[in-house]
């Protein structure tokens, strides 16, 4: 049982999270300008020159859901890097010295995470509507639900290696070689099924694949492997990011 | 029977705290008993083991070893009752900037327990106590380095602690800005009776507001009683000698019957003597005649500063601080002015 004082805490620490997103107007035109900008140019830009095998519908709207998880990669793991700025900023111990659990801090800050990130996602949606991508809107409720474990997981997975880090300088080596690589690779601008072997076995162990594969299968109702086995990875993905979350996080000392 | 009455009364009581960090031993087995309602001031070089110690009674970092009791709870056992017993001003910000002033008590009022509509009713108490009243509803970006400062006490207050703790709470402000929060410290002492332990290292500060001070150096406590008794021991009068060769000067005054204690430091030559009108011409008399220049004297009476020196043989002065300090400073003092 939950104690009412956790829930108000990690209800507050949330609120947080979604005041500072609001109110920092760049952040929000920054991260619906890149997905923006691979929509309308790379996306209507390819979608004559471009149809490739084992791809259904035009390109444009192929990508949509690789640009939706990317939305969402780059929302969530940047929500999670902020313990760093917490800490640069000293916030972080205000909320260390309270008489709140660990986990209960990692779970405002994921949820509040996961919210901003579910809004971006939303956003550029609604972008891909006007550019004219057809989707199917029986399954809006399984996209959200896919947006949403998908954000936590990411958001988690930030939590954790921004535990590690000592400061903000390791951020651009994150983005370099863990983000980008995550999104290339995760088969959301080309399909996987005609890359290279070797791609595609690094695909495999890219976790975002996963997100790409269900958010495909809920949008437009196609994917390359089926739905149950991606879902299946994806929780459990997941459960490992928090569960690396929990764990690290808990270690810092103040 | 008696000991066990005293230890009731320690509403803070640390009982051979100890804390290491790898082979050094930043805090050397300390004892301390705080009473209720008293201001505590510790003082103490930067390295000295002050902020160490603080830490490990917020419960932020765990003692090596010994015990320490805060409002009667252990600071490793009773982690929970500990930290809401107790307000933290942190020696660096720790304010969400992007925030308003009421978003951040609001939230420390949550992750404390306190619903509505005491919430709201302690919000108002807390910003009156410390003059922002008319600025909750900014964001803390906008505030000036004393304002943010003020902001952290309110915020310390919020959930009626027992005990306050401040460190350095007058870092990187300028001196008006420094008089006005001594200025609030006290009033909360008098309003509201709270214990408050802070570290300084404005020596005349700590004169001014505390009621007993502790001296730290290396980790352990080497002098601890009200400011007039610590400078009282001292006896008499302080005359400081400028000399370029004060060592040399020192081994020939403390050859005196009457020079209580003689120290060199930074090209000065402090004594502590009776009488020190009649004492100095003695002494530049013999400079003299030893050709030793004499660039001046003065006299003064005893201050935290010469008991700190008289403990510890330095100053606590601003040139003493590391380059990480200083850094810290002038960061601090940066940040102020926005």
């Amino acid at each position: 049982m939950i104690k009412h004082r956790e829930l108000t805490a990690i209800f507050f620490l949330w609120k947080r999270e979604l005041i500072r997103f609001f109110r920092a107007k760049s952040r929000i035109i920054g991260s619906i300008g890149m997905p923006f900008f691979f929509l309308a140019i790379l996306g209507t830009g390819l979608n004559a020159a471009f149809s490739m095998p084992g791809m259904q519908g035009n390109y444009l709207a192929f990508i949509t859901p690789g640009i939706l998880a990317m939305v969402l990669l780059f929302g969530s793991i940047t929500s999670g890097i902020t313990v760093l700025m917490d800490r640069q900023f000293g916030f972080l111990k205000e909320t260390l010295v309270a008489p709140v659990k660990r986990s209960s801090i990692i779970v405002g800050k994921a949820l509040g995470g996961a919210t901003t990130a579910i809004v971006q996602g939303i956003i550029m949606l609604g972008i891909a509507l006007l550019l004219g991508v057809s989707m199917q809107f029986s399954s809006f409720l399984l996209v959200l639900a896919l947006m949403f474990i998908i954000s936590i997981a990411f958001v988690s997975l930030g939590i954790a290696i921004a535990s590690l880090m000592e400061d903000m300088h390791g951020f651009q080596l994150i983005m370099n070689f863990l983000i980008m690589p995550m999104f290339f690779l995760s088969g959301g601008l080309f399909p996987l099924s005609k890359a290279p072997d070797i791609v595609r076995a690094i695909s495999y162990i890219d976790p975002l694949t996963y997100g790409v594969e269900t958010l495909r299968f809920a949008l437009l109702g196609q994917s390359s492997m089926p739905f149950l086995l991606s879902f299946g990875v994806l929780i459990g993905f997941l459960l490992a990011s928090l569960t690396a979350a929990a764990y690290l996080f808990g270690k810092i000392e103040s | 029977m008696r000991e066990r009455m005293k230890a009731a009364s320690c509403v803070l009581k640390v009982e051979g705290l100890v804390k290491k960090f790898g082979n050094l031993e930043a805090v050397k087995s300390v004892r301390l008993c705080v009473n209720e309602g008293e201001i505590f001031g510790l003082l103490g070089p930067n390295g000295a083991g002050k902020t160490t110690l603080i830490s490990m009674l917020v419960t932020t970092k765990k003692p090596t070893s010994g015990k320490a009791l805060v409002n009667g709870f252990d600071i490793e056992h009773q982690m929970d009752d500990v930290r809401k017993s107790i307000g933290i001003v942190f020696q660096d910000p720790s304010l969400d900037e992007e925030l308003t002033a009421f978003e951040n008590l609001e939230l420390h009022a949550t992750m404390y327990g306190i619903g509505e509509p005491e919430r709201s009713k302690r919000i108002a108490e807390v910003v009156k106590t410390v003059g922002l009243s008319d600025r909750l509803k900014d964001v803390v970006k906008t505030f000036s380095g004393g304002m943010r400062r003020r902001l952290e006490i309110a915020r310390g207050l919020l959930h009626y602690p027992k005990v306050l703790f401040l460190d350095e709470p007058t870092i990187g402000l300028d001196p008006q800005t420094r008089s006005n929060i001594w200025g609030y410290i006290k009033k909360l002492k008098k309003e509201k009776g709270i214990t408050i332990l802070l570290t300084t290292h404005y020596m005349e500060e700590a004169d001014s507001v505390c009621d007993r001070i502790a001296i730290i150096d290396h980790g352990q406590i080497i002098a601890l009683d009200t400011p007039e008794s610590l400078k009282n021991s001292l006896g008499g009068d302080v005359i400081t000698v400028e000399t370029p060769e004060a060592e040399r000067l020192s081994e020939l005054v403390k050859k005196l019957k009457w020079v209580k204690e003689a120290k060199a430091h930074d090209g000065k030559l402090t004594l502590c003597v009776e009488f020190g009108e009649k004492a100095i011409p003695k002494i530049v008399t013999l400079a003299n005649s030893n050709k030793i220049q004499v660039d001046s004297t003065s006299l003064s009476k005893p201050t935290l500063d010469d008991v700190f020196l008289h403990y510890t043989g330095r100053t606590i002065r601003e040139e003493n601080i590391s380059p990480k300090e200083s850094m810290r400073i002038r960061r601090m003092a940066w940040r102020g002015r926005h």
